[in-house]
């Protein structure tokens, strides 16, 4: 557990060592907002909570995720520094948590400097503040749901454009794994109990719920259980291919 | 002590490495040549636990490396082929972040990064980061990570590529510094390197081990092997020469450098031919400027053996 912490803090100060975490903090910051105030009707709506703004969290996610995990892995190898990492004596499990909550932490960062918009909705009115909460750890969870599938994804290439492409088509799989486009790929020729149980796997399903301000255990779970396949996933594709 | 038995490793159908057994005991500075990929590398990074073995085994320090990974890497510094670092690190940073990963802590911590960065020079670079900093400094920042934690193993592939000559004469004194309690293994293509600091040579070509000896010893392999080369002050007297010493029934052959006039005897296998030489120059009175019992040639042996 030592190592987890050292290659974590080490991870994190490497994304302020470039442009990369500033500009993606700007991006999110002002996309978030847009979509808030343009898309979401903000105003118009007249009711004091901040379901316009995680709505889009989602669709956000979608792009601004996978460009911050791309790097995670396929860059490591590009440059050969896996090979360095690798011969720690660190094992390989503590360098793909350590490396996936780097990611984790910066996009929580970067969630919780959202905060204006929840000063301002209590400004206006007076807000279920347990739900807003609820739904910032939905939020939290639907971001670690993405960086965990980008994570096996930046695993699996040494090429940050095919890890970013990957990262982006999964996870949009994965967020409307409970819709028609996704299901009617599978109801042509799978058993009605595959279709149900890929409609189950969706992200949204389960956001949904959560910033509802539902926290249900399985929703929780799931999560949970899917952060965990795919690193273990991760750490499967960087046993297997590490040399190559 | 290092101990590989039948090490193998295939990738596909080529067979990167095939069958490689040897022992290194601490004191010995073991140099892996070969040409480029011949398996040198493949070899390393087995040794180090990032390559996974076909079969065979590989044992650091009485740990397997692979069954006890994490002890087996706690006892080797590793340099990898061309020195990857974090490019967007400082010196610093990145020497502090290797220095907690292989658990140094508190004094003991403090005082091997400053040994290191005092060895390898790197004070002068230390708040740069090192995407900035020449091949050279990477290099010895690559070299101060594997040895910032003192391990008993050190496994340096190519140490003294792209550095300069005097750069390269310092990382040999480094090696030769601390290779009397160490065991180190390290590879490289320049002869002359071997000469300089191992004290035993392992020639690997095509993934199998084809010569393993002192430098010493792989010099008395070639056809130099106590072989006199001399340079006449009188390029007239060359013909002559020339035919005299090959006339000498200890001298197999003889060759006359077309670029510098310089006529060198081969010896029959076991013969020494010095003397007869020396003599014979006295006898027909001609005029040296310079003569020289060679003790082999490694260039040579190491075409003769991989070629």
């Amino acid at each position: 557990m030592r190592t987890v912490g050292i290659i974590m803090r080490r991870e994190l100060a490497s994304y302020f060592a470039t442009p990369l975490a500033y500009v993606f903090i700007l991006i999110f910051l002002v996309l978030a907002n847009a979509f808030t105030f343009y898309l979401g009707g903000f105003y118009e709506r007249g009711q004091a909570d901040l379901d316009p703004f995680f709505s889009f969290h989602p669709w956000l996610y979608l792009f601004l995720i996978p460009a911050i995990s791309m790097k995670l892995w396929a860059e490591e190898r590009k440059s050969g520094s896996i090979e360095l990492l690798m011969t720690m004596p660190v094992s390989l499990a503590d360098a793909v948590l350590g490396k996936f909550l780097a990611a984790w932490i910066f996009t929580a960062l970067a969630l919780a400097l959202t905060f204006p918009l929840w000063i301002t909705v209590n400004f206006l009115g007076s807000p279920d503040n347990g739900a807003i909460l609820a739904a910032y750890l939905g939020s939290l969870l639907l971001a670690g749901g993405f960086l965990s599938i980008g994570s096996c994804m930046s695993a699996m290439t040494r090429n940050q454009v095919v890890a970013f492409i990957l990262g982006v088509v999964v996870c949009f799989v994965f967020l409307l794994a409970g819709f028609p486009l996704v299901l009617d790929l599978f109801r042509a020729w799978a058993p009605q109990a595959l279709t149900d149980a890929i409609a189950s796997l969706s992200f949204l399903t389960h956001y949904e719920s959560i910033v509802k301000g539902v926290i249900d255990v399985r929703d929780l779970l799931y999560f949970a259980m899917l952060i965990s396949f795919f690193l273990l996933a991760t750490g499967i594709a960087l046993e297997l291919r590490k040399a190559d | 002590m290092i101990k590989t038995e039948h090490l193998t490793k295939h990738y596909d159908s080529l067979a990167a490495v095939e069958d490689v057994t040897f022992q290194v005991g601490p004191g010995e500075v073991l140099g892996f040549l070969g040409p480029n990929g011949a398996g040198k590398t493949t070899t390393m990074r087995m040794l180090a636990g990032f390559v996974t073995p076909t079969s065979g085994s590989a044992n650091v320090c009485g740990y397997d490396v692979e069954a006890e990974p994490l002890s087996a890497k706690a006892s080797i510094g590793y340099l990898p082929e061309g020195a990857p670092l974090y490019g967007e690190m400082t010196v610093r940073r990145f020497l502090a972040f290797i220095a907690d990963l292989r658990g140094l802590e508190g004094t003991r911590r403090e005082q091997r990064l400053a040994h290191v960065i005092e060895h390898l020079q790197l004070s002068s670079v230390l708040e740069q980061t090192i995407e900035t900093l020449s091949k050279g400094f990477r290099r010895r920042v690559g070299l101060a990570q594997a040895i910032v934690h003192d391990p008993p193993v050190l496994i340096l592939d190519e140490p003294t590529d792209g550095l300069d000559p005097n750069q390269k004469h310092e990382v040999r004194a480094l090696i030769n510094d601390m290779a009397r309690d160490k065991i180190i293994v390290i590879s490289t293509h320049i002869l002359e390197e071997v000469d300089a600091v191992c004290t035993r040579a392992i020639i690997i070509s095509r993934g199998r081990i084809v010569a393993d000896d002192s430098p010493a010893g792989l010099a008395t392999r070639s056809r130099y092997h106590n072989a006199v080369s001399m340079q006449l002050e009188q390029p007239a007297q060359l013909a002559a020469a020339r035919a005299a010493v090959a006339a000498l029934p200890e001298v197999a052959a003889v060759e006359v450098s077309e670029r510098d006039g310089r006529l060198t005897a081969l010896p029959r296998s076991g013969a020494t031919i010095l003397p007869a030489l020396s003599e014979l120059a006295a006898r027909q009175g001609l005029k040296l400027k310079e003569l020289h019992l060679e003790s082999g040639r490694l260039d040579e042996v190491f075409r003769t053996i991989t070629g």
